[in-house]
């Protein structure tokens, strides 16, 4: 499970614009969306696909089938044409590294 | 002593203090989430997970959430109040101190927080998710006392408003009528009151199928509309009536006592079980701290959900402003996020990050029959503005699609099921 650590202000350079935290907490932020239909960390639900785990290919290619209408769903078009290819495959990267 | 004010005088006080926050001794930031709903829940949630050395605090005042989501299929007969209820003790269990109290003032020069039963928590960053008050008396007459005749049971609380609707419906005979007055936008759970409609029309098809229900409303469309009234025409024949407010629908006036809802043109219309969603506002610490603006709700930067009138305070879920964003549980969740980034990376002076907000709201319109929305929302560089993703998102397709609406109804206790266990479980 990605954790981003908070060392406390002693360790931190206060300040500074970019950190080197900063995207993995985006991508975490990112793959949240998911958990509400797919189950807590993507575990699945009942009804609901459980994603964590599998293949990052295959999460990056059903999003990019979904969202070009390549693969037909009841949502999940609607929800894929809302992200850029670098955030797809972000959440794909995320959900395949999930236990 | 610290002086709690709860007033806008203390935003100008803090403005000459203007004491620069320093950094303490200790080595554990301190978050305090006030509000223990969509919003409140998945910020403590997350902020365990992902920043597992902050120290995380969350003050709700009911012992239980009951969730305004569902609250519907449980006027429909299909819930119980125990699967629509979620105890804290899964939060506490990841190590969120959960206090069951009131917050009563937010002192933001000391960074503390005075509670009803007396106990003062400072924090380092904070995170307002108060919710909802109903704007008593915007409808003549809706007072807390006509509420107990007519229920909102739009604020659940501890379940009392909700299961009251129940009842009134189980003991209306067969052949009444069932009322409901529904707001002007905006307003919490935009697609709610028609799905609500919905339930009770499939309630009372199968047991008072001679009933009849008048939705009253002060718009003249709403979310989802073509698809609810697809559903409604193609499920429930002529049992709802909906009035929009260019045809005298805006309700301005009740009489509890004799169960009337009165329209601007002065239309009385006498009914058997009355359910009033009344206007609106955010909750009452946010307005009477000075958060919120002239519309009665709080402004914030889209991109750190910190108030435009008090840095370092974050306040998501309905009691924002948030664009075009709907009031929704979905909405809180993901924005939680967020603001919980932004505000314990803005400890360690970094920016928030890049965000992407997601909102799917499902409506049950009778049984196997479910319909969604979906909204993907992004901030603007300055934190000033939200737009929704260009060609993304929208509605169901409308049309004769039994398995598409079927699946819809399956995924949306997917959601229920998913959202609610990532919160409390």
């Amino acid at each position: 499970m990605l954790r981003v650590l908070f060392l406390g202000f002693g360790l931190c350079a206060l300040g500074g614009g970019a950190n080197a935290q900063a995207p993995s907490t985006a991508a975490a932020i990112l793959a949240e969306a998911c958990f509400g239909c797919h189950g807590p960390n993507g575990q699945g639900a009942t009804g609901g696909a459980a994603i964590a785990g599998r293949d990052k290919a295959e999460l990056a290619a059903a999003l990019l089938a979904f969202r070009s209408n390549e693969r037909t769903g009841t949502i999940m078009g609607r929800i894929a044409r809302g992200y850029s290819d670098p955030e797809i495959a972000a959440i794909a990267d995320h959900i395949a590294r999930l236990r | 002593m610290p002086n709690f004010l709860t007033r806008r005088t203390l935003f100008a006080a803090s403005a000459l203090l203007a004491a620069p926050a320093t950094l303490r001794a200790q080595t554990t930031a301190r978050l305090l989430i006030i509000g223990g709903g969509f919003g409140g829940a998945s910020a403590a949630s997350f902020a365990r997970r992902h920043y597992p050395d902050v120290q995380v605090t969350l003050v709700e005042a009911n012992q239980r959430f009951v969730t305004c989501p569902y609250g519907n299929l449980l006027l429909a007969g299909e819930r119980q109040i125990n699967q629509i209820s979620h105890s804290y003790d899964g939060l506490r269990s990841r190590g969120v101190r959960v206090i069951h109290d009131r917050a009563m003032g937010i002192d933001p020069p000391a960074k503390r927080v005075r509670l009803q039963g007396g106990e003062t928590l400072a924090y380092d960053r904070l995170i307002l998710s108060p919710g909802i008050a109903i704007r008593w008396g915007a409808i003549e007459g809706y007072d807390q006392a006509a509420a107990e005749v007519m229920p909102h049971a739009w604020i659940p609380g501890d379940g009392t408003q909700t299961l009251m609707l129940r009842r009134q419906l189980e003991a209306m005979p067969d052949g009444g009528v069932v009322g409901l007055a529904i707001p002007a936008n905006p307003f919490r759970c935009p697609p709610g009151p028609y799905e609500r409609i919905s339930m009770i029309a499939h309630y009372l098809k199968k047991h008072k199928p001679r009933s009849k229900i008048l939705a009253l409303d002060a718009k003249e469309a709403f979310s989802k509309q073509g698809l609810f009234q697809d559903g409604w025409r193609a499920l429930y024949g002529n049992m709802i009536e909906w009035v929009p407010a260019n045809r005298d629908g805006r309700v301005v006036k009740v009489d509890p006592r004799e169960r009337v809802l009165e329209t601007e043109f002065g239309t009385r219309h006498k009914v058997d079980v009355a359910n009033v969603i009344p206007p609106q506002s955010a909750a009452a610490i946010a307005v009477e701290s000075g958060l919120a603006n002239d519309s009665g709700w709080v402004p914030v930067n889209t991109r750190s959900f910190e108030a435009r009138a008090a840095q370092g305070i974050h306040v998501i879920g309905d009691a924002n402003i948030p664009g075009p964003m709907p009031k929704s549980g979905y909405i809180a969740y993901s924005t939680a996020k967020q603001a919980v980034a932004s505000a314990l990376g803005g400890l360690r002076g970094e920016a928030p990050p890049e965000a992407v907000y997601f909102n799917t709201c499902y409506s049950h319109v009778g049984a196997d029959y479910g319909i969604s929305i979906v909204g993907i929302f992004r901030p603007n560089a300055d934190g000033t503005a939200i737009a929704e993703v260009p060609n993304s998102g929208g509605v169901s397709p409308r049309g004769d699609l039994p398995e598409q609406r079927r699946l819809e109804a399956i995924y949306a206790d997917a959601w229920y099921e998913s959202i609610t266990k990532s919160m409390f479980g």
